[in-house]
């Protein structure tokens, strides 16, 4: 396991160099300045300012540069949505909301998706099943910002339950952004659980535990839940990516002081070090994701070795 | 299965509300049948003085050198004061100067006197943060955005110390004693009253900014004001901030707000739900949601001082068109109905304009408005419009002419654009009109290149004065990629420049003189609307101010009656 988990590490160490070199270059090659009136500054007052950000560099030394800072932790400075400010600041500060909101909203979401999609395959093509069958295309179909709109128009304006938008609440604040990211997947766990719940209910060994007088509530959980969850934490891993550009939207929506919104305007205005700074902590942040869903697999099916051979 | 009944319940509610929601859609206007009854008169200011506001985007910078957006300067403009301040009738009015300036016969040097008056911290403001505050500006290593941009060609030495050829303390401005300013010009600047309130333009505390470094404007803890409110709980890039009443300001007693709130909202649905909930006392409302709210009795129209024209290219990539043409451009700046765009087209109070200088936005030493002097100078007239078009088309000896539309790709300019082709095709017999809507980029390259026959350009001032137009349209100017060339326009705004600069009604005239010209007679430019601005605003929302340049609003008159 150790040894697997190295290898991985080295894996996403190289990952990453990559994201960052790629994201650099392409970066680069975006159109306009960062200097934000650059038509309004003199060449020598220009030219101070590209000096204080380093892009009087050729690109090359400028790359070197921004690699040496990354691995000392240094994401370099805002140019100019935040002018000087530290960009790790800017990602830490807007980091906990996003979070928050994101992390409730996969918990709520898979756990109401797994109930749903449980509930729909034991009750197979009744009723029960055709409600949740519907819930789960609606939840994949529309997407979140629709969603996060819906939410406030009524939950926020016309019922005065939650907060309509804004940071102010604390936990209230959270909920109906979370409400509305939690749709995407509940709506996919609930597809996963109940296919293969219902593949899973009518094998050889649900039959023979039948057989054996095992009860329905222990069919249920032990044999056909454990089996069914394998596939659904394989798709984790996309959902925790659809849920951060989900954020973006709901963030903005909600007026949330997160992260995504952030990424989406520092490309606008092409403000390098945040562009630079997010990719890198979003890669960051699924390459840790997709490990954690690996290392799970293991721990939920034994039938899975992650270093092979190692029994 | 316990918690199976509480899902179900919730993912009803869920499915149901997004039926319902979709069912209504419409009726938005009635969300606010909670709001406060509307004082039809203003009443005597409340006990509580708390305004909700939202911005659209974050504070770059609370740095007076490098700022250079709409947020920030909106914030200096009410939590720092310069020498001039625009009133509430947007004239440019003493604030830190004790008075009008003494100013010497050539208009070339400027003494202010300064009032008494305090920095946040009870320190006074002297002379000598002005002359540290201009010189911060100019001094190429602060790389400010506006300092040259403002100063250069003005203040004496401005061009030269922002391109590194003189030290900044070189500068035309000099502290003769703690409460006297004294300012060198270059030329003759009538406009200077106005820019004396622009924020590029405001004292900075020397000593505060060396204690902090660095620090200096990182958050509100580490800034200074002088102006009417202070700023708190800004964390230098958070989504939120406040406004105190900053009982240091020399003119508090006018000031009547306590707390101002802010929270930047960038989505407009959001922002109108918010001032719906009453969470948020003024909205402002971007395209559908104008139409939508058209007549709903708290709207509040704001004129803006942008003016849109369509720029009639003479030279296309170096070859005379059909618009070099006079009659052909007059047929075309008379031949599309204005009234009509503004009232169903654009929707947002903007008005239709038959001028190049806005109204409402310069006004004479007696408060006069430029407008007035000039008036409509090329109206829309469906007649008058076919008569020059035939005239055209015979000196030209063609029956038909092809023009390109070079336009925007946003909503609203692909809807003008699409309006404006359908008028001019139908009131000009034998004109076809082609659209392209690129992005602002692209266009700005076009223009460079004069690879465009009509384009649908627009213009904001950069100083209260008609010239920030009028000197867009003289020979090579660089808002004039159309080979427009007229010698005499040339001359009168060289004259209202040059030897005018210390005769305002002179000056005034030639001005007049040279706008008339350039539309009245020879149709250089066609245009279409000035700008206005809509939004919600809560019936107890008393005199927030909006400027035609620098902050967009004063806070400093408006407080809360009757909420």
């Amino acid at each position: 396991m150790a040894k697997y988990i190295g290898k991985r590490l080295i894996y996403m160490i190289i990952t990453l160099a990559l994201i960052a070199t790629f994201t650099f270059f392409l970066m680069k090659i975006l159109p306009g300045s960062p200097v934000a009136s650059a038509d309004k500054l003199s060449p020598e007052q220009r030219a101070v300012v590209e000096a204080r950000y380093g892009l009087d560099k050729p690109l090359p030394m400028q790359y070197f540069d921004y690699m040496f800072g990354l691995v000392q932790g240094d994401l370099g400075i805002s140019i100019n949505q935040f002018k000087g400010a530290d960009v790790t600041d800017v990602i830490l500060s807007r980091m906990g909301p996003s979070a928050q909101i994101g992390f409730q909203g996969m918990v709520l979401g898979t756990v109401l998706g797994i109930l749903l999609g449980m509930i729909a395959a034991l009750r197979q093509n009744t009723w029960i099943d055709y409600t949740s069958t519907f819930v789960a295309i609606v939840g994949i179909s529309i997407p979140s910002f629709v969603f996060a709109s819906l939410l406030q128009y009524w939950f926020g304006l016309k019922w005065d339950l939650f907060p309509v938008a804004l940071w102010k609440d604390g936990f209230m604040s959270s909920v109906l952004p979370s409400v509305a990211l939690a749709m995407f997947p509940l709506a996919t766990a609930a597809r996963f659980i109940r296919t293969e719940m219902i593949e899973v209910l009518g094998s050889d060994y649900i039959t023979l535990a039948k057989a054996k007088g095992a009860s329905g509530s222990e069919i249920a959980f032990k044999h056909a839940f454990r089996n069914a969850l394998i596939p659904l934490i394989t798709v984790l891993g996309p959902m925790a990516v659809a849920i951060l550009t989900g954020s973006l939207v709901v963030e903005q929506i909600f007026a949330i002081p997160g992260i995504g919104e952030q990424f989406v305007k520092s490309i606008m205005v092409n403000d390098f070090a945040i562009i630079m700074g997010t990719t890198i902590f979003f890669s960051v942040f699924l390459i840790v994701i997709i490990l954690l869903v690996d290392i799970l697999y293991g721990v939920i099916d034994p039938r899975i070795r992650l270093s092979g051979g190692k029994n | 299965m316990k918690n199976s009944k509480i899902f179900w319940l919730l993912s009803l509610v869920l499915v149901l509300s997004a039926f319902l929601a979709a069912c209504g859609g419409n009726d938005d206007e009635d969300t606010g049948t909670e709001k406060p009854e509307g004082n039809e008169t203003a009443g005597e200011p409340d006990a509580d003085q708390v305004l909700n506001l939202m911005e659209s985007a974050e504070i770059p910078t609370m740095d007076i050198s490098l700022a250079e957006d709409a947020v920030a300067f909106n914030i200096f403009n009410n939590v720092n004061e310069g020498l001039f301040r625009l009133n509430k009738e947007n004239v440019a009015e003493p604030a830190l100067a004790d008075g009008e300036p003494t100013v010497s016969e050539d208009g070339l040097t400027y003494t202010f006197k300064l009032r008494d008056s305090n920095w946040s911290d009870g320190t006074p403001v002297t002379a000598n943060d002005f002359v540290y505050s201009w010189q911060r500006s100019i001094d190429p290593a602060t790389g400010s955005p506006y300092g040259a941009y403002m100063m250069a060609g003005s203040i004496v030495n401005a061009t030269e110390i922002a391109a590194g050829e003189m030290e900044p303390t070189e500068l035309g401005v000099t502290a003769v004693d703690d409460n006297t300013l004294e300012v060198q010009l270059e030329r003759p600047v009538p406009y200077f009253m106005s820019l004396m309130s622009f924020p590029t333009f405001y004292p900075q505390n020397e000593a505060f900014i060396s204690e902090k470094g660095d620090a200096y404007a990182s958050n509100s803890d580490n800034l200074i004001f002088n102006g009417p409110f202070t700023l708190t709980d800004w964390d230098g890039t958070g989504l939120t901030w406040k406004m105190q009443k900053n009982p240091e300001y020399w003119d508090a007693e006018t000031v009547k707000l306590e707390t101002i709130n802010v929270d930047v909202v960038k989505e407009p649905a959001t922002a109108v739900n918010l001032y719906n909930s009453g969470e948020k006392d003024r909205a402002g409302l971007a395209g559908e949601f104008a139409r939508q709210y058209a007549n709903d009795e708290n709207l509040v129209t704001d004129l803006e001082p942008t003016l849109f024209y369509f720029k009639l290219n003479q030279e296309r990539n170096g070859e005379k068109n059909a618009l070099a043409n006079v009659h052909i451009r007059k047929a075309i700046a008379q031949g599309f109905n204005k009234q009509d765009l503004v009232d169903v087209v654009l929707a947002n109070g903007s008005l239709p304009a038959n001028y190049l200088v806005p109204t409402e936005f310069s006004f004479d030493e007696n408060n006069a408005d430029f407008r007035d002097v000039n008036g409509d100078l090329i109206e829309f007239n469906a007649e008058e419009a076919a008569e020059h078009w035939a005239m055209g088309l015979e000196e030209l000896g063609v029956e038909e002419v092809t023009l390109e539309i070079l336009g925007g790709d946003t909503e609203t300019a692909k809807n003008m654009d699409a309006y404006l082709k359908d008028q001019l095709e139908t009131n000009l017999e034998g004109l076809t009109i082609n659209l392209k809507a690129v992005p602002f980029g692209v266009r700005l390259e076009l223009d460079e290149a004069q690879d465009y026959d009509i384009q649908t350009a627009g213009w904001g001032p950069d100083y209260q004065d008609p010239m920030t137009f009028i000197d867009l349209f003289v020979t090579g100017s660089a808002q004039n990629k159309m080979s427009y060339s007229n010698s005499e326009y040339d001359a009168l705004v060289e004259s209202a420049k040059g030897e005018l600069a210390t005769d305002p009604a002179g000056r005034w005239e030639a001005m007049a003189k040279a706008e008339k010209i350039l539309l009245a007679d020879d149709a250089a430019i066609a245009p279409i609307y000035q700008r206005g601005a809509m939004a919600l605003q809560q019936p107890y929302v008393n005199d927030i101010i909006k400027h035609p340049f620098g902050g967009d609003f004063s806070y400093k008159w408006a407080y809360i009656s009757g909420k």
